[in-house]
């Protein structure tokens, strides 16, 4: 990472401190805004929350080993999530898994070679009523068919 | 985002038309006993699946000394097979917020935390819109109605974790750390967020409150049953035609509850989700209410096509990626009932040792230190004693639970 990029980073840090508070209480919000900012949250980013926030630095990277969506190695540029839990699995979930493997040549849990998608399973998404259902990062899809999943995910950029 | 906008819903209480404010402006009419005892006379219950009753709940903080209190919305709604948080906060949000203001009243807190589940991060926006909305309307922030009350709420999502549900965990989780539920007591009664008192209720909780405020406790009464007063949001998914979110009163019969959502050539109805209880046909007839099968809302509906042992499956992949770990029995022992499953499936399985693995389950229901540990076990058990002929009978002509 350049120095130039790692003070931009430490700017962001120190904004996001000055707005969720220099108490430990504002690690999940200050966390969640980096991972949302970055994809990911570098040992470096994890450095400099535990100065700003007086904590040792192990203790940031355990709460984000804690949580599935904070990671602290980079992934895909996008975040496609199936949901796996039953009601969606009942109407069909493994069609659309095995469809979205086949298209982007890459297996769940894995990134594509472009890096442009990680796909995983998530556990309940909360629409059992519209299942299957496909988050590609923070927005959700309901009632897929193979085919409307990749079409979705062809919008992509 | 193309989920289906508004669509008119009706209930006997909470889907049955309200006016934001509207609760707030009575109950800061009532002194803050009034309004305890009126929550005392409706008998409401939790509305997250543990049934503790709201009014001792609210009371023990009330009475705790602390210079802070505070008020937490439980919405980390993670439980399998359960959506009706996400409804209420999409197309009610007047209910949940007002009842958390009502809350922040009641009990002397300044400040309320709903944590949102990470999942539902779509809904951000237009909530934050809302309460800036309840702020301009001065129906939150400093001085509520001209009546000197100051309650404001910050929204905090959460991360991909079900055990933050647990409210200890989801404290932990709030003062940065690990979501890793707590020893009770002390109870987050007296010591909870930031070792303040602080009242943790679930979404529908909230807007229970409101209704109960507008029409009195005797009028809640008269809805439900006897020990499960008032109305219940049921989250239905699985083989049904019309799965969705239901308002009914408690003490519905499970076939009734079939027969509305149009299921057919049904098997078997899990009821409280993954952490629930497998239901099978020959006890249709038993009702949703916390004194018979409870639940915080969720039914799964199985037809005759479902084999249960993938069923089983399914939540036990899910409570060991679930469990935090911390404890023995649920690590361990999610980990052993998984698989035990797996032995049933590729039919490797000795009596004696899925014997072993039910009590194993009953170990874990008393030993594991919450109640994600405590309940897992729960679907293992019914599902193998209620299924048995199917899942471990096949070649004797099973019954499959007809």
């Amino acid at each position: 990472m350049l120095t130039a990029e790692k003070n931009a980073m430490v700017e962001e840090i120190e904004l996001l401190v000055a707005k969720y508070g220099k108490d430990r209480s504002a690690l999940l919000s200050i966390l969640h805004e980096i991972q949302k900012r970055y994809r990911y949250i570098s040992e470096y980013a994890q450095q400099e929350v535990a100065r700003m926030l007086d904590i040792h630095p192990v203790e940031v990277y355990s709460f984000i080993s804690f949580f599935a969506f904070l990671n602290s190695e980079p992934k895909g540029r996008n975040l496609v999530r199936i949901c796996k839990t039953i009601s969606c699995d009942m109407v069909g979930k493994s069609a659309i898994v095995k469809t979205i493997e086949r298209e982007l040549g890459v297996e769940i849990g894995g990134t594509t070679k472009d890096n442009k998608f990680t796909v995983e399973y998530a556990n309940c998404l909360g629409l059992c009523d519209q299942g299957p259902v496909m988050a590609i990062n923070d927005r959700v899809y309901v009632k897929l068919t193979p085919e409307k999943a990749v079409k979705l995910l062809s919008e992509v950029k | 985002m193309n989920i289906p906008g508004k669509t008119e819903r009706t209930g006997p209480v909470l889907f049955s038309g309200y006016k934001r404010g509207e609760a707030i402006t009575k109950a800061l009419s009532l002194s803050r006993e009034d309004i305890l005892f009126e929550l005392k006379d409706s008998k409401l219950k939790g509305r997250g699946g543990a049934g503790f009753p709201t009014s001792t709940k609210w009371m023990l903080v009330a009475a705790a000394k602390g210079d802070k209190k505070y008020v937490i919305c439980n919405a980390d709604e993670g439980e399998p097979g359960t959506f009706k948080d996400r409804v209420l906060l999409m197309e009610y949000p007047e209910l949940v917020f007002d009842g958390m203001v009502i809350a922040g009243y009641t009990m002397g807190a300044s400040l309320g935390i709903v944590y949102l589940r990470g999942e539902y991060e779509y809904i951000l926006k237009s909530l934050e819109d809302y309460l800036e909305e309840m702020r301009k309307d001065n129906l939150l922030g400093n001085n509520i109605l001209g009546k000197g009350i100051n309650f404001d709420i910050q929204i905090v999502l959460g991360s991909g974790a079900y055990v933050c549900g647990e409210e200890t965990a989801l404290i932990e989780s709030l003062e940065g750390n690990r979501g890793e539920a707590r020893n009770r007591p002390p109870y987050p009664v007296n010591t909870g967020f930031n070792g303040k008192p602080t009242s943790v209720n679930n979404v529908e909780t909230f807007a229970a409150v409101c209704k109960i405020i507008l029409n009195g406790g005797k009028w809640y009464c008269t809805f439900g049953t006897d020990k499960s007063t008032g109305s219940k949001l049921f989250s239905v998914s699985g083989d049904c035609e019309k799965p969705g979110v239901y308002e009914l009163h408690w003490g519905a019969k499970i076939s009734e509850v079939l027969d509305l959502v149009g299921a057919k050539h049904t098997k078997a109805v899990q009821v409280g989700g993954a952490s629930g209880i497998c239901i099978p046909k020959s006890q249709f007839n038993r009702t949703l209410a916390y004194e018979d099968a409870s639940t915080g809302g969720s039914i799964i509906i199985f037809n005759e096509s479902r084999n249960m042992i993938d069923v089983l499956k399914n939540f036990m992949e899910f409570f060991v990626e679930e469990s935090c770990g911390q404890c023995t029995p649920c690590r361990i022992g999610n980990s052993k009932l998984l698989e035990g499953v797996e032995l049933i499936e590729k039919g490797e399985f000795t009596f004696n040792y899925i014997n072993k693995l039910k009590d194993l389950g009953r170990t874990m229901q008393v030993s594991a230190k919450c109640g994600l540990g405590q309940s897992s076990p729960n679907s293992f058990i019914s599902i193998l004693e209620n299924f048995k002929d199917e899942v471990l009978n096949k070649s004797n002509g099973g019954r499959n639970g007809r």
